[in-house]
């Protein structure tokens, strides 16, 4: 390696740590930045202090990889700049702005690997502002991270492989489960039958959560639609729609979500280029099947360039990491190389599988009320945003934000640029393409007003 | 802003007998547990975190894991801290009746 | 397949000034064609602070600015939406003595301008506004300026423009402009052929291509503003607030937000996006928590920064070209655009319909420049007057 500052990966889930690995196998000292208090991303997600679950109790049949990447982690740390609890706010010019424990810091850059991850993909449904509504995301790290469910009597909702693994933990839990309800007709589950191909024990594990979810009495339901939360103050209930009749379940929980979306945000600000992505339904960064980027020294890895699952994570990291060493001039194997971009593209062909059996509800926007707060943050409800997008007749995303203010808020458009997007493009008759994305502005996440400038 | 409301939205299934910590919402004292972060020890013993801004709604977060920004909630000395990624610390005194347009 | 398309107006650039100036011609009866590259109102005059001030202009800009006083309050009957419009006072802090003594200098510069400036020590200003905080050595009221959203008031002048007949083609960048016959011929977008009797360019930090196809360039450079907004906030700053010297400006609007700015942003490798500056954005940021202790707790959620047209002696080009009948150029707003505005849109449309408009512009001609080095041209913007 013929530069002096060192290469730097965000985000340490098993992209991030493979990537790190990598990189110190080939005698570097990367610098990892990661939001977490501890390594392992969402999927790993470690508590904050050992509560007595074993691995098996935390991360089920991914115990294995969980613990083996956490040690590997922690056997990196002689070799690496580790800095947990650290926020990537700013990239600009090859540098990257932090804040840690409430002070600014700017480090260089030659070369970087962005694995940033996955947040819950959400739509907006009446009542998914109330207390005790929560992604399925968020019902999971509850329960992995702190060892708490997010109510007593718990309705999970909405399409993915989450839906069904998340009940049944809460059930394992000693939590009460209402119902599974998914927003997906039953004949989608057999897209399954041509996941098998790629990934038979991801497969079979999957069904074997609804199947044992039934066999504890739990309600599974096809293609629900909800159609509101009961309750002013919490959830009391949640009523949906199931072919032609409304039924109404009792629970003081929902935990709901249609899978992941990328976080892009850093990609967009480093200057990477983007592409309308048909399968996961949004813009992704650019990439070879390496990870390499547009922009020189930038690399993608895991899901934040393109929703793939914890173990094409691992892959990608790995890859990312060899295309940084071979393009910094040092030798990397490329027969590895080769058998990662293998391993690479058939786990994106389970995943166009699994993205069939759980699919996104393309109706969405048909069936939302328009009283339905469409942006948590500035409160603004879907038929505020369509009265905006008629009254000036807008064709572009950017612009419905800025008019409409869907998007201003604290999350900027994290929780709801899914669902202006569908507004936008139902409304107008446009493509999702056709409509762009919204432009990444900085701090990504939220800053004290007080940041201060700090040690380098 | 409204009373407080005794009933806890989050059920604690492990942890239960770490070291109590002790905190306070407007005032009134509760305990949390070791290991907790901000959101969980309100959750554990209240039904909301605080009031939307614009239409003075309840509201206790939503992703937890610091991506939807819904949980940010204020200490009386006027820090702000985001419930779900702040591990919770003993005496944090959290407030729920300044913020936003009242 | 080309589309022809002909009125008596072509407008070239959708920011406020334009969509002003084809809402005033559509009224005077005039077919009014707006053409924008990107979206109207998506620029400089969509994105910048929303300070709507007429304190601290210079004695050449105030009767315009005093003809865009009486606009403003009219704008739900003139836009259908008040725009957030409100005559919230403009404050003007001075940190240092020599600072006041330029507020008490300007004040009496302006006497005859009307505009009731009321001056303040350092003490009688904590008195009288008590959330202020930090050195302060005076500062000046101008009560009735105010504040309004940027965001929503000039994309409203384009969609009233629109609604009251003209033709608005968005995503439409001209590229030739020739004088044609009586009048001019324009290609626009893909396929657009326009031709008009009286071309308007105001086309912001994008006009000087203009000028210079009618053999008059201006030593127009580009700044890009640092802007920072905070979450919601409990209402507590009553008016909008600068600072002389310009470093910092700031306002809380009505859902809570304050909006703050100073410093200058950068351009990204395609030079019609920018972004702020991080060292900017922190320096408003430090300075807000020092004027504003209760402040400190805040989260700043968003920075943004747009493109503005500066011109070295701070003062816009609005009036007739110098080489071409019925060319009129109104660009180059150096960062205060925003008030003046709907009357540098009436100001054109007088000049369009008769020749001649009631409202002093002569300080604001083309012809200023005409023997100036083109070698000024794009120069970067070095200077830091307030852009609010």
């Amino acid at each position: 390696m013929n530069d002096t500052s060192p290469a730097v990966v965000v985000g340490a889930g098993p992209a991030g740590i493979c990537a790190a690995k990598t990189l110190v196998a080939a005698g570097l000292r990367p610098i990892v930045i990661d939001e977490g208090l501890r390594a392992g991303g969402q999927i790993y997600r470690r508590p904050f202090l050992d509560d007595g679950r074993s691995a098996t109790d935390l991360y089920g049949s991914e115990a294995a990889k969980a613990t083996r990447l956490h040690r590997e982690f922690d056997a990196l740390l002689p070799s690496i700049d580790y800095r947990p609890q650290t926020l990537v706010w700013n990239i600009a010019d090859n540098q990257l702005h932090l804040m840690a424990n409430g002070d600014h810091q700017q480090i260089s850059f030659q070369n970087l690997i962005l694995s940033t991850g996955a947040t819950d993909r959400v739509l907006p449904f009446p009542g998914w502002t109330l207390p005790g509504v929560y992604t399925l995301g968020a019902a999971q790290t509850a329960l992995k991270a702190q060892g708490c469910t997010i109510g007593r009597k718990v309705v999970f909702l909405g399409s993915g492989p989450l839906l069904y693994l998340v009940a049944w933990q809460y059930l394992k839990a000693g939590a009460s489960v209402a119902a599974v309800l998914d927003t997906a007709p039953f004949t989608a589950k057999l897209n399954l039958l041509s996941a098998f191909r790629f990934d038979p024990r991801l497969v079979l594990i999957g069904m074997s959560y609804a199947a044992r979810l039934v066999r504890r009495g739990v309600k599974l339901r096809y293609n629900v639609r909800p159609t509101g939360v009961d309750g002013s103050q919490h959830v009391e209930g949640l009523s949906f729609k199931s072919g032609a009749k409304t039924h109404s379940i009792a629970c003081d929980a929902v935990a709901y979500g249609f899978a992941l979306r990328p976080e892009t945000q850093l990609a967009d600000l480093a200057g990477c280029s983007f592409r309308f992505d048909d399968r996961d339904r949004t813009w992704l960064p650019v990439t070879d099947e390496t990870g390499r980027t547009n922009r020189k020294g930038v690399y993608l890895a895991g899901d934040g360039s393109g929703i793939a699952g914890a173990d094409a994570a691992e892959i990608s990291g790995e890859l990312a990491a060899l295309a940084l060493i071979q393009d910094s001039g040092a030798v990397a194997d490329p027969g590895r190389m080769s058998v990662l971009a293998g391993a690479r593209r058939r786990k994106a062909k389970l995943r166009d599988a699994l993205e069939k059996a759980f699919p996104f509800p393309e109706n969405w926007f048909e069936q939302v009320p328009g009283e339905t707060k469409l942006c948590r943050c500035e409160e603004i409800t879907v038929s505020s945003v369509v009265d905006t997008l008629h009254g000036n007749d807008l064709r572009e995303l950017n612009r419905l934000k800025a008019l409409s203010r869907a998007g201003m808020g604290r999350c900027q458009g994290r929780m709801c640029s899914a669902a202006l997007a569908e507004v936008l493009s139902s409304t107008q008759k446009l493509t999702l393409t056709e409509i762009g994305r919204l432009r990444a502005q900085a701090p990504v996440k939220p800053l004290p007003l007080s940041l201060h400038e700090g040690g380098a | 802003m409204a009373a407080h409301h005794s009933r806890s939205q989050f059920q604690r299934h492990f942890r239960r007998d770490e070291a109590p910590i002790p905190f306070t919402i407007d005032g009134i004292a509760y305990s949390g547990r070791r290991g907790d972060t901000v959101l969980v020890a309100i959750m554990s013993v209240t039904d909301r975190l605080r009031q939307s801004e614009f239409t003075s709604e309840p509201r206790a977060g939503f992703c937890l894991i610091g991506a939807c920004q819904d949980c940010f909630v204020t200490l009386a000395c006027g820090m702000r801290v985001r419930a779900c990624t702040t591990p919770l610390e003993a005496q944090m005194a959290f407030i729920t009746r300044e913020s936003g347009n009242e | 397949m080309t589309r022809r398309l002909s009125a008596d107006v072509a407008v070239i650039g959708g920011g406020l000034v334009g969509s002003s100036a084809a809402l005033a011609l559509r009224r005077a009866g005039l077919s009014v064609i707006l053409i924008d590259k990107g979206f109207c109102g998506a620029q400089a005059s969509g994105v910048n602070y929303g300070g709507v001030r007429r304190q601290g202009r210079s004695a050449a800009q105030l009767p315009l600015s005093q003809r865009a006083h009486q606009i403003w309050p009219r704008l739900k009957e003139l836009i259908g939406i008040d725009g957030e419009y409100q005559r919230s006072g403009h404050l003007k802090l001075a940190r240092t003595p020599e600072d006041f003594a330029k507020l008490e200098h300007y004040a009496e510069t302006v006497k005859s301008f009307g505009l009731d400036l009321e001056l303040y020590t350092g003490a009688m200003a904590k008195a009288r506004f008590p959330w202020l905080s930090g050195n302060i050595a005076g500062a000046s009221l101008c009560p009735d300026d105010g504040q309004a959203n940027p965001r929503l008031v000039s994309p409203a002048f384009a969609k009233a423009a629109r609604d009251a007949g003209a033709i608005v083609l968005e995503q439409n960048a001209v590229h030739a402009a020739v004088r044609a016959n009586d009048g001019f011929a324009l290609q626009a977008g893909a396929d657009c052929e326009i031709t008009c009797r009286f071309l308007i360019n105001s086309a912001g930090a994008w006009a000087n291509k203009i000028a210079a196809d009618f053999a008059e360039p201006a030593p127009l450079s580009r700044i890009y503003p640092s802007m920072v907004v905070t979450e919601p906030l409990a209402p507590r700053l009553p008016v909008s607030l600068g600072e002389e010297g310009g470093g910092f400006y700031c306002r809380q609007v009505t859902r809570g937000n304050y909006i703050m700015g100073g410093g200058r942003g950068y351009a990204l490798a395609d030079p019609d996006f920018s972004r702020p500056s991080t060292t900017a954005a922190q320096s408003v940021m430090k300075r807000a928590t020092a004027l504003f202790p209760h402040l400190a707790g805040a989260h700043v959620i968003r920075f943004w920064s747009g493109t503005e047209g500066q011109l070295p002696d701070n003062n816009p080009v609005i009036g007739p070209s110098g080489t071409t009948p019925g060319l009129f150029h109104a660009f180059g707003f150096c960062g205060a655009g925003f008030q003046v505005a709907p009357a540098v849109g009436a100001v054109l449309c007088d000049l369009v319909t008769s020749g001649e408009t009631v409202t002093p512009i002569d300080a604001f001609s083309i012809e200023r420049f005409r023997n100036m080095s083109s070698q000024h041209n794009e120069k970067k913007g070095t200077h830091n007057e307030t852009v609010e």
